[in-house]
């Protein structure tokens, strides 16, 4: 069935290729070069004879009239025990394993298996003969580092089959035959280990999708207590160049509360995903105890490398997410940066002429941001068990004005929106999440009016702010200066936090309860001052104590007698009102 | 052997199209006319029409000029003859020395194995205190300097090259002026740094197309020096006048442009030349600087703006200073732990008080008074900008940071300066 086509027409990685038989859009096919090499390539457009294919290499010395090959099969990825702490580029090959046989560059048209052919896996039967399943139900069990992973009738399996044969316990490797199944038919199915399945088609064996309720912490306390985020929610970080999106992401794959993270590179520097790729596996998982890595895939397609393969890699990357959302786990996915996605698009659109939109975007961008981001989600089980998939999408907008095409796209599908700002991080305050842009739709750990309270101080001390720099403090009342001195104490303590500092690194949610709670105290606390000096001088000391109270470890001592001495110096401006 | 093409069917700018068969993309072909020949190479094919990039440029083409297809995709000679030489993008030789043919490589080659990369660890040293002290260099970083037309840009190259401890050199230039261009070249020369240098030189008035190759051609003789152990820095001036040739060819390709009339693959293009820059475990590494101009200083522009989101950092380079202000070195907490305990502090307390100076002159103009404070930050801002920010300072990092500590004691007693006593007891200056 799979048809053969001849290249017609070259440019850039576009090649248009003529055929007869039939051709499937989101087909692959391999483009034959003269020296015997073949290279990926995807169907992205049809127009009678001819096929247009997106290359996943580049087309350096393709010829009109060299052969394609096609497959018959959509881009896919294969699903099973030993996906985890690997690194894998954009279509899925394991780059240590490249790094072995080609040395230091990248070569044309060479892939790898994804998942170790001859790795041996303990597999526990958890189904019997004469079981009635069906796709997504769970056969067995392999313990895969942390977690029991799942073997699972193949996802594409409708409808109820029988288990003719089962193996009993025992080791095998991904390409041994487990089950055999038997249709209504009568048509036998044999199940591997492993399963392939196209990325671009999202995963649906669930019962039910559920709201995202849950909060999920990042241990990171303006966006726990301000902005927070759920299980299963999705959230988009956008900001100009330096102004902390990787650091931001980097500190989200560590403490998150999430059984899994996937971290989706796409079309960054290749430098920051060589940090988490050496320094990961000698961090450990608070949780587990285990290394960082132990939990963590990550998905590397660098900005230099083919520009197609960046469009496939976000792909990938939600689609193993849902796989290990299928064995009930929580993941989470990020991808850095979804602009660079939306580009790989455009570069594409322009070659196709097809009629561009906004900054030649393509006019599908914002249903095909949407379609990604509506991959996340809270499942429920055929087997009562919850999964979930968390999406979070770095953008990074041209000129850092966020009233681009890509962020717009990606605002009107999101439920919260963290935005940095350069001119936070220009001052230093990290995170640099704008406390009065940025919003979130779901439930966080702490009562919602309290924050909203919060939030209030913020605005107003903004205001003051703004307006202080016209009048000048001597035109200030005493009581607004009070208001902004309480506002720049909110954000130094509570907002801001210390990424190097190994305790203030990560704040639990607990202690983000305690803590909020004390400073919020103070926030409604009525203060009377003699003077702005004086006032001025009180915060200063309050927020260096407060910040040192956050230095030291919750429930020690040293946390206690620091809290007293905060607590003891409020007393002392608030005798008299 | 080769094919020979009579009859061009189309003439657009620098791009003409010829009726061929079996031409493979991306292919080398001789472009022969009255003007003399030149090379071009495939860049679309379509059927049997086949569009070709002339690097000298259309001009004088005639529709019966000759195409012969040279069979191989751009490459550039490698050897170690290369050294103390002057190229064209296209590799052709403009010092009047012998061509050299051996060993030729592609250019625009596959890129890094993100598992092969380590992380960064060593310093570039410059001699330079607004980049040694303040925003390291690290081997194998690439770092663009924002700058605008004017500025000294390539005098900061220039020294920079001087000065690295680098083994090899390379010195892409786009668009230079002419002036410039034998500038770099007699400076290098005079100071006995040609001899470690190759330079592939376009200038403004050569054909556009070569322009385009410069980066490429540059970094392929990089990676190829940097495979053998050496250390190379490649130093690029000016990626906006790149990003520009690109632009122009893009539009008279009719390709629908995205941002202020560039490519929509501009990020695309200009990441996969300066994500060469790597440090191979093992083996040499390549460090990319280069120049960027900022058209009506605005970081906004699609070139400075897109080069940001590449890069590990900036310098900022105005009014003839590296500005401590937005520049960046993203790599720098890489190194500056590890040369002498007292870096950092001396890096984060003069910015510190560089700022605050900023703000007293601003007081300054507003009419405020000057209480004793000011006073000493003015003191300190015009002794920190004549004596570290000047780019004519010339003196090692060890020297900087003594010369930091000095400046600080004249101007400011140690509790003012808010450095932990520690640091105060080890390296501040005992008046004597």
């Amino acid at each position: 069935m799979a048809s053969i086509g001849k290249i017609v027409g070259v440019n850039g990685n576009l090649i248009r290729v003529a055929f007869d038989g039939a051709v499937a859009q989101n087909e692959v096919g391999f483009a034959k070069l003269s020296s015997g090499v073949e290279l990926k390539s995807e169907v992205i457009r049809i127009r009678g004879d001819y096929a247009e294919l997106q290359v996943f290499e580049d087309t350096t010395g393709l010829k009109a009239g060299d052969e394609v090959h096609f497959t018959g099969e959509l881009l896919s990825v294969e699903l099973g025990p030993g996906l985890l702490t690997q690194v894998f580029d954009g279509l899925q090959n394991p780059l240590p394993n490249l790094a072995e046989e080609c040395g230091f560059f990248l070569q044309r048209g060479k892939y790898l298996p994804a998942l170790p052919r001859d790795r041996k896996w303990s597999f526990t039967p958890a189904a019997k003969v004469g079981d009635t399943v069906t796709g997504g139900d769970t056969l067995g069990t392999v313990p895969e580092g942390i977690f029991k992973h799942r073997i699972m009738v193949p996802f594409r399996v409708r409808g109820q089959v029988t288990v003719e044969s089962i193996v009993p316990a025992g080791e095998h490797v991904v390409e041994d035959v487990v089950a055999v199944l038997k249709d209504a038919e009568g048509k036998k199915i044999e199940v591997k280990m492993y399963q392939t399945w196209p990325v671009k088609v999202p995963i649906k064996n669930y019962q039910e999708r559920l709201r995202p309720t849950k909060p999920l912490t990042m241990q990171q306390r303006i966006i726990d207590t301000f902005f927070p985020v759920a299980q299963g929610g999705t959230f988009c970080t956008p900001g100009p160049f330096g102004a902390g999106k990787t650091v931001l992401q980097q500190l989200m794959s560590r403490y998150a509360d999430v059984d899994v993270v996937i971290l989706a590179a796409c079309g960054e520097r290749a430098g920051e995903v060589v940090e988490t790729l050496r320094e990961f596996p000698e961090l450990n998982d608070p949780r587990t105890g285990k290394s960082l890595m132990d939990r963590t895939l990550i998905i590397c397609n660098t900005s230099s490398m083919p520009v197609a393969a960046r469009e496939a890699s976000v792909y990938t990357g939600v689609t193993i997410a849902e796989y290990y959302r299928q064995m009930g786990l929580n993941v989470l996915l990020l991808a850095d940066s979804t602009s660079r996605w939306a580009q790989a698009l455009r570069e594409m659109s322009g070659r196709l002429e097809e009629i561009p939109g906004e900054e030649a975007f393509p006019a599908y961008l914002e249903s095909t941001i949407a379609s990604f981001y509506e991959r996340g989600g809270v499942v429920k089980l055929r087997d009562g068990s919850t999964g979930s998939v968390t999406i979070c999408g770095s953008v990074s907008p041209a000129g850092g004005n966020f009233e681009e095409p890509v962020t717009q796209a990606t605002l009107k599908v999101v439920g919260a929106f963290l935005g940095l700002s350069r001119e936070r991080s220009d001052q230093r305050r990290f995170p640099a999440i704008h406390p009065l842009e940025s919003w979130s739709k779901y439930e966080g750990i702490i009562e919602t009016s309290k924050v909203e309270d919060a939030r209030h101080i913020l605005a107003a001390g903004n205001d003051v702010n703004q307006m202080m720099k016209v009048v000048g403090e001597e035109g200030t009342s005493i009581e607004d200066f009070i208001t902004y001195l309480k506002s720049e104490y909110l954000d130094s303590v509570y907002l801001q936090q210390d990424a190097y500092h190994e305790i203030d690194a990560a704040c639990s949610a607990d202690r983000q309860k305690y803590v909020f709670d004390r400073v919020y105290k103070i926030l409604k606390t009525p203060m009377e001052f003699a003077d702005k000096d004086s006032a001025r001088g009180f915060f200063l000391k309050l927020t260096q104590a407060t910040k040192d109270w956050n230095r030291v470890a919750f429930d020690s001592n040293e946390f206690k007698s620091l809290e007293e001495q905060i607590f003891n110096s409020v007393a002392e401006v608030t005798k008299n009102v | 052997m080769y094919k020979v093409y009579h009859r061009i069917e189309r003439i657009a700018g620098s791009v003409i199209t010829v009726k061929a068969d079996g031409v493979a993309n991306q292919e080398l072909a001789q472009v022969t006319s009255a003007q003399g020949t030149s090379l071009a190479r495939v860049i679309r094919i379509d059927g049997d029409m086949v569009d070709l990039q002339v690097f000298a440029g259309a001009r004088g083409i005639a529709t019966d000029s000759q195409v012969r297809f040279l069979g191989k995709p751009m490459e550039i000679p490698f050897s170690d003859a290369l050294l103390g030489r002057v190229f064209t993008g296209a590799g052709v030789p403009r010092d009047n020395g012998p061509a050299i043919e051996e060993n030729p490589v592609a250019i625009g080659g596959p890129s890094v194995n993100p598992a092969k990369r380590i992380i960064p660890k060593t310093m570039v040293r410059t001699g330079i205190p607004m980049i040694d002290v303040f925003n390291t260099l690290v081997v194998s970083q690439k770092l663009p300097i924002f700058s605008v037309a004017g500025e000294p840009y390539n005098q900061l190259l220039a020294r920079i090259a001087l000065q690295a401890e680098v083994d090899v050199i390379v010195l892409g230039g786009m668009g230079l002026k002419h002036d410039d261009y034998l500038y770099l070249k007699d400076y290098l020369d005079q100071n006995g740094a040609l001899s470690r240098t190759v330079m592939f030189v376009h200038t403004a008035s050569d054909p556009i197309v070569e322009s385009l190759l410069v980066p490429d051609a540059s970094l392929a003789v990089a990676e190829q020096f940097a495979t053998r152990g050496k250390n190379v820095l490649v130093l690029l001036t000016d990626m906006t006048n790149f990003a520009d040739a690109m632009k122009e060819i893009s539009i008279t390709m009719e390709q629908i442009p995205s941002n202020r009339g560039y490519p929509g693959d501009l990020y695309s293009q200009l990441a996969s030349r300066y994500e060469k820059a790597v440090d191979f475990e093992g083996s040499g590494s390549i460090t990319i600087l280069a120049v960027t101009t900022m058209p009506g200083d605005d970081v906004t522009h699609p070139v400075p703006d897109n080069t940001g989101y590449i890069t590990e950092g900036q310098f900022y380079l105005k009014h003839g200073r590296i500005e401590p202000f937005g520049s960046l070195s993203r790599l720098k907490q890489q190194v500056n732990g590890k040369t002498r305990s007292d870096h950092r502090t001396i890096m984060n307390t003069m910015i510190q008080l560089y700022a605050s100076y900023k703000e007293t002159l601003e007081k300054q103009s507003m009419g405020f008074r000057m209480s004793n404070w000011d006073n000493k930050l003015l003191k300190y801002g015009e002794r920190f900008e004549k004596e570290m920010m000047d780019l004519s300072v010339n003196i090692p990092l060890e020297k900087a940071l003594d010369l930091g500590w000095e400046i600080l004691a004249d101007c400011f007693t140690p509790e003012e300066t808010g450095i932990p006593s520690k640091m105060i007891n080890q390296y501040w200056p005992k008046k004597g």
